[in-house]
C-alpha cells in the first residue's frame, strides 16, 4: 500500500498556490466548448415543446428551409412523439449565423394534440391528477430504509415531536450552458462537449449513435460549471452530430438559457413529514420520516433522511412523484440539502423542547469523531456562546439570530488511470482523461506530479479533458480528487523508478539510493553524485520515458464531516432575511491546494445561501411553462448577498485525499433557518425563505 | 435581492435598449426586416440624420486598438460580432439578456454589456475586450490579483468580472468592500467565487495605488 510522505516534508501539497490555468482564464485565452470554432461551422438550435403534455401530430419544416442560411433541419428528434414537459426536444436546425436561429425556430409549424398535465408535487399526488405516464401512477412505490425497531424507539422516547418541511426545485444553471461543437472526420466523430465526463460521454454517444468507441472522441479543455448536471451524454450532442452529418459541416449547438433551465436537470423538491423521539437526557431514540419529491419525468428525488446524526431506530419511506417537468439530475450533494433543511430544524426544535443548547444536543447525538472536534473549533471561532437563549429578544424591528448545521459526505473515489512522458530536455507531460470543472483538477495533477518528482508546478504540462487519454471517471460526487491524485502519484512513482534505474546504472549505485528533490536527482549515501533534473533527463538521449499508472489503495479515503454556523438579520417589517456571516469548518484530509479548497468551500456555502433564500423554479399553472427561466427572475446570489465567510480547513493529512465539493453546500440552508428562528421566534419550514413567507409566519404567530 | 443590483445600470439595460429602439436615443439603426415597427411609423422614428440599414453591411470596429472590418446584419449584437465574427471568445455569452455581466466590455472606458448593443451602433467607439487588457502579454494588476487570490473557478464569468473590476478601479482607485460589491453587482458567478473576487479587487487596488505613487 502506497503512502503520502509526511506533510512537513511536502514542498507543494498542503500549501497555497494559484491554479496553473489562472492566466488563461483571466485573459480570455481559455477556450471552452462555447468558444470552439471551425471553418465552415454552423450554429445549431433545438426547438422545444410548447406544451407540458402533448402528442406531436405534425411538424412542418418547409418555411424553415425557405430561410436563407438554413443548412440542416431535423424533425424526428423525439423518439415517440409524446412530449411530457415544456422544452422537450422535438426539432432542430443548423444555420450559417447565430442570428438566423431565432427566426428559424419560429418558422417550424408544429401541430400538437394537447393533453392534460400536472406540475407540482402535491397536486400530482392527488388521485384525480392527470397521469404523467398513462400506465403508471404518479406516485411511485415507496423505497424503505429501516434500522432497529422504530416502534420500540418511540416507546423509549420521553419527548416526541412531529413536523413537516418543504423544499423547492433548484436548477444547476452553470454559466456555460450545455452543448457541443461537433464535426465528422470521415466516419469519426469529434465532439467538444461541456461535460463532467469525457469518457462517459464518449461511451454514451457511441451507444446512442451505434458507433464503435474508437470512432468517437470527446474533448473538454475548459468547462463553465456543471454541478452535477453535466455527468451524462446529451441529446443535444446527438442532434448536433446528426445536423453536422446532414449539412456536411461542423456544428456548434449550445443550449440557450431558457432550454438550459427547462431541460438539463434540477434538484428535486421535497415534502418531508418527520417524527422524532428523544429521552430527557438528550438521546434521540427514534426517527420516522415519510417523504415525497418530484424529479419531473425522471426518478431520483430521494431525501437522505435522517442525515448526520446517529439514531438507533429509523424508518424512512420515500416516494418519487412524477410531474410534467424536465427530469432531475444530480446536483451537488443529491438528496442532502433537502434532508438537512428538515433535519437541522427538527434537531433545534427538539433541543428547545428538552431545554438543551442546540450545539450540546448535537454533540450528544453525533458519533463522528472528526466532527466532534470541528463543532468545538467552529463554535469557538463563531462565538456561539453569544447566541441569545431566548429567540426574538432583540428590541426593534430588525432582529439577529444564530444557527448551525452539519456537513457529511460518503464516497471516496477510485479507478483513474494516467500516463506520463519525460523527455530528454527535462520536460514532463501528464495525461489523464479527467476534466477540470473549475475545482482545480488540472492544477492538482501538476502539484502531485511536481511534488513526487521534486520539481516545480510550472515544469509539469498537464493534458486532461480528452477521451484519448487514460480513462478516468466522471467528475461528480466529490470523487475526482480522491480518484485522480493517487493515480498521478502512482504514475510519478513509476517514472521515478524508471529514471532512477537509468541513473543508478550511470552512477553504478543501487536504484534505491536515487533521490528526487528540489530539481535535482541525487545519489544518496557514499556516491554523493548529483545532476540537475534536466541533466539527468539528458541521459534519455533520443528516448522518451513513458509510464502508465493508476489509482492505488491507501492514498485517499471516504467519509467527510464538517459544520457551519450562520448569523442572520431579519427585518420583521419587510420580511427580508440577510445573512451576515458564515463560519464553516471543512473536513479536508490531505489538502492538495489550500487556495482551491477554500474556493470550493466558499462556493458550496454561497450556493447554499442561494438555495436557502432565493432560488425556485416556478411554473405557470395555466400553460405549464416555467415563468422564470432566466437570471432576471430566477435569482441566484450575487455580490450584494454574499456575506462574510470564514472557512476553517480542518486537515487530517493521515487520511489521504478526500473529496470536499459536496459537503459544504449541505448544511447552509438549515443553519440559516435555525438562525432565522433564533432571530424572530418563528420557524420558516419551506424553502426558499422569501420575505412573504417570513411575514406570513410572523402574522400567523400573532394570530 | 438587492434593489441596487436590480436598478444598477451598467452599460445599457434591456429597458433602455427597447426605449432606445423606439426613440432613436441610443442608436440610429432600425430593424427593418423583422416587422418590429410598422412601416408607416418608421420614417418618423428614424428622425433626422438616421440611416437605414438593410441586409448585411461591412462595418469597421475599433477593437483593442485595432481597426477590424467585418460584415454584420443590423441585428448583429456587439457580442456576436466580437465572438463569432472576430473570434475573440474571451467575452462570454451566458444569458444574452443583460442579466449576468459575462459579456462586459469597455466602450470608451465605460463597462457595457456587449449582448445589449448592436454592432452597428458602436462604430467609431473604442472597444476593449478582455483580450485587449494585456495586449503586451503581461497581466494587468487586476488580472494578476485574480490569479493570485484564486478569484476564479470554472472561469466562465471571470472575463466579465475582470472587465467590471478594471472599470471600477479606474473610477474609484480605493473602493471599500461595500463599493466593490456594488461595483460588481451586475456580474453573476455560479461557482461562488465572490469572496475571493472581493479580495482580488482590494489587492489590485492596493497594487495600482502603489504603482501610481512610484511614478
Amino acid at each position: 500500500m502506497s503512502k503520502w510522505k509526511p506533510l512537513e516534508k511536502m514542498k507543494i501539497l498542503g500549501k497555497k498556490y494559484p491554479r496553473i490555468d489562472g492566466a488563461e482564464k483571466v485573459t480570455g485565452r481559455a477556450r471552452y466548448t462555447y468558444d470552439q470554432f471551425k471553418e465552415g461551422m454552423l450554429y445549431g438550435a433545438i426547438l422545444g415543446s410548447r406544451y407540458p403534455a402533448a402528442k406531436i401530430v405534425k411538424i412542418d419544416d418547409s418555411m424553415v428551409w425557405s430561410l436563407p442560411g438554413v443548412k440542416a433541419v431535423l424533425t424526428d428528434v423525439h423518439p415517440t412523439g409524446r412530449v411530457r414537459y415544456v422544452g422537450e426536444e422535438i426539432a432542430a436546425v443548423a444555420a450559417t449565423t447565430p442570428e438566423i436561429l431565432g427566426e428559424a425556430l419560429r418558422l417550424f409549424r408544429v401541430e400538437y394534440e394537447k393533453l392534460p398535465f400536472t406540475l407540482y408535487l402535491e397536486e400530482a399526488m392527488k388521485d384525480e391528477a392527470p397521469r404523467v405516464f398513462p400506465r403508471r401512477s404518479n406516485v411511485n412505490k415507496p423505497r424503505i430504509r429501516e434500522e432497529g425497531n422504530v416502534e420500540q424507539g418511540f416507546a423509549q422516547a420521553e419527548v416526541v415531536l412531529e413536523d413537516t418541511f418543504r423544499t423547492q426545485v433548484q436548477i444547476q444553471t452553470p454559466l456555460e450552458s450545455h452543448g457541443s461543437m461537433v464535426y465528422w472526420d470521415g466516419d469519426e466523430l469529434i465532439i467538444y462537449d461541456s461535460t463532467q465526463a469525457v469518457h462517459g460521454v464518449r461511451e454514451g454517444i457511441a451507444k446512442m449513435l451505434d458507433m464503435p468507441l474508437h470512432k468517437v472522441r470527446v474533448i473538454c479543455h475548459h468547462m463553465g460549471g456543471g454541478f452535477g448536471s453535466k455527468l451524462q451524454p446529451g441529446i443535444y450532442t446527438v442532434i448536433a452530430a446528426r445536423l453536422a452529418k446532414q449539412a456536411n459541416a461542423p456544428v456548434r449547438l449550445m443550449l440557450d438559457r431558457q432550454l438550459e433551465f427547462l431541460t438539463t436537470g434540477n434538484r428535486p423538491d421535497s415534502l418531508s413529514r418527520i417524527k422524532m423521539g428523544a429521552k430527557r437526557d438528550g438521546t434521540i431514540t427514534a426517527f420516522f420520516a415519510k417523504t415525497y419529491g418530484t424529479a419531473g419525468i425522471g426518478n431520483g428525488a430521494g431525501v437522505r433522511l435522517p442525515i448526520v446524526y446517529s439514531i438507533p431506530n429509523v424508518r424512512h419511506e420515500h416516494h418519487d412523484v412524477y410531474t410534467n417537468a424536465g427530469a432531475a439530475r444530480p446536483f451537488r450533494a443529491p438528496g442532502c440539502p433537502q434532508a438537512s433543511f428538515a433535519m437541522e430544524q427538527m434537531m433545534d426544535e427538539m433541543a428547545e423542547k428538552l431545554g438543551m443548547d442546540p450545539l450540546q444536543f448535537r454533540l450528544k447525538n453525533d458519533s463522528n469523531p472528526t466532527r466532534q472536534k470541528e463543532w468545538m473549533i467552529g463554535a469557538e471561532r463563531f462565538g456561539w456562546h453569544r447566541r441569545k437563549v431566548t429567540p426574538a429578544s432583540d428590541p426593534g424591528p430588525i432582529k439577529r439570530g444564530m444557527g448551525l448545521g452539519a456537513s457529511i459526505w460518503w464516497p471516496g473515489g477510485r479507478g483513474t488511470k494516467a500516463s506520463m512522458k519525460i523527455y530528454s530536455d527535462g520536460s514532463v507531460e501528464v495525461f489523464c482523461g479527467t476534466q477540470d470543472l473549475g475545482t482545480g483538477t488540472r492544477t492538482h495533477i501538476a502539484a502531485v506530479a511536481a511534488e513526487e518528482l521534486g520539481l516545480e508546478l510550472k515544469q509539469i504540462k498537464v493534458h486532461i479533458g480528452d477521451s484519448n487519454y487514460p480513462r478516468s471517471g466522471a467528475s461528480g460526487g466529490s470523487t475526482t480528487s480522491p480518484s485522480v491524485a493517487p493515480a498521478i502519484k502512482n504514475t510519478a512513482e513509476k517514472a521515478r523508478q524508471e529514471l532512477g534505474k537509468i541513473l543508478a546504472e550511470h552512477w553504478n549505485v543501487s536504484p534505491e539510493a536515487i533521490i528526487f528533490s528540489d530539481g535535482y536527482v541525487i545519489a544518496s549515501g557514499e556516491a554523493k553524485q548529483r545532476l540537475s533534473w534536466k541533466e539527468a533527463c539528458g541521459l534519455l538521449e533520443t528516448d522518451v520515458l513513458e509510464v502508465h499508472g493508476e489509482w492505488s489503495e491507501g492514498l485517499s479515503s471516504s467519509g467527510v464531516a464538517g459544520c457551519q454556523f450562520a448569523e442572520v438579520e431579519v427585518d420583521t417589517d419587510t420580511g427580508k432575511i440577510r445573512v451576515l456571516r458564515i463560519v464553516a469548518v471543512a473536513d479536508c484530509g490531505l489538502i492538495l491546494d489550500r487556495l482551491t479548497t477554500e474556493s470550493q468551500v466558499n462556493g458550496g456555502i454561497i450556493q447554499g445561501i442561494s438555495y436557502a433564500l432565493f432560488e425556485e423554479r416556478l411554473f405557470d399553472p395555466q400553460t405549464g411553462a416555467m415563468v422564470n427561466p432566466n437570471f432576471e427572475t430566477y435569482k441566484i446570489v450575487g455580490t450584494m448577498e454574499t456575506p462574510e465567510i470564514e472557512v476553517i480547513l480542518f486537515d487530517e493529512p493521515e487520511r489521504g485525499v478526500i473529496g470536499i465539493g459536496e459537503p459544504p453546500t449541505i448544511p447552509t440552508s438549515g443553519a440559516i433557518a435555525n438562525a432565522v428562528y433564533n432571530a424572530i421566534g418563528v420557524r420558516i419550514k419551506s424553502l426558499p425563505m422569501t420575505p412573504d413567507k417570513v411575514l406570513q409566519a410572523l402574522a400567523n404567530q400573532k394570530a | 435581492m438587492s434593489e441596487k443590483k436590480n436598478n444598477k445600470v451598467k452599460g445599457i439595460t434591456r429597458r433602455d435598449f427597447l426605449k432606445g429602439l423606439g426613440s432613436g436615443a441610443i442608436g440610429s439603426a432600425i430593424l427593418t426586416g423583422g416587422g418590429l415597427i410598422p412601416a408607416e411609423s418608421k420614417a418618423e422614428l428614424l428622425g433626422p440624420g438616421a440611416e437605414k440599414i438593410h441586409g448585411t453591411q461591412k462595418i469597421e470596429l475599433l477593437i483593442n486598438g485595432k481597426k477590424e472590418r467585418l460584415t454584420v446584419e443590423p441585428r448583429t449584437t456587439l457580442l456576436t460580432a466580437i465572438r463569432d465574427k472576430l473570434h475573440l471568445t474571451g467575452t462570454k455569452e451566458v444569458c444574452d439578456r443583460g442579466q449576468c455581466g459575462a459579456c462586459t466590455v469597455l466602450i470608451d472606458e465605460k463597462p457595457m454589456l456587449a449582448c445589449m448593443m448592436l454592432a452597428v451602433d458602436v462604430r467609431g467607439k473604442a472597444i476593449t475586450t478582455v483580450e485587449g487588457l494585456s495586449g503586451s502579454g503581461k497581466l494587468t494588476p487586476v488580472q494578476e490579483a485574480f490569479v493570485e487570490k484564486d478569484a476564479l473557478m470554472c472561469g466562465f464569468c471571470t472575463p466579465g468580472f475582470v472587465m467590471a473590476a478594471t472599470a471600477l478601479l479606474k473610477k474609484n482607485p480605493d473602493p471599500s468592500l461595500e463599493e466593490i460589491k456594488q461595483g460588481l453587482a451586475g456580474n453573476l458567478c455560479r461557482c461562488g467565487t465572490y469572496p475571493k473576487v472581493f479580495e482580488a479587487v482590494k489587492a489590485a487596488a492596493a497594487k495600482m495605488r502603489k504603482g501610481v505613487a512610484h511614478e
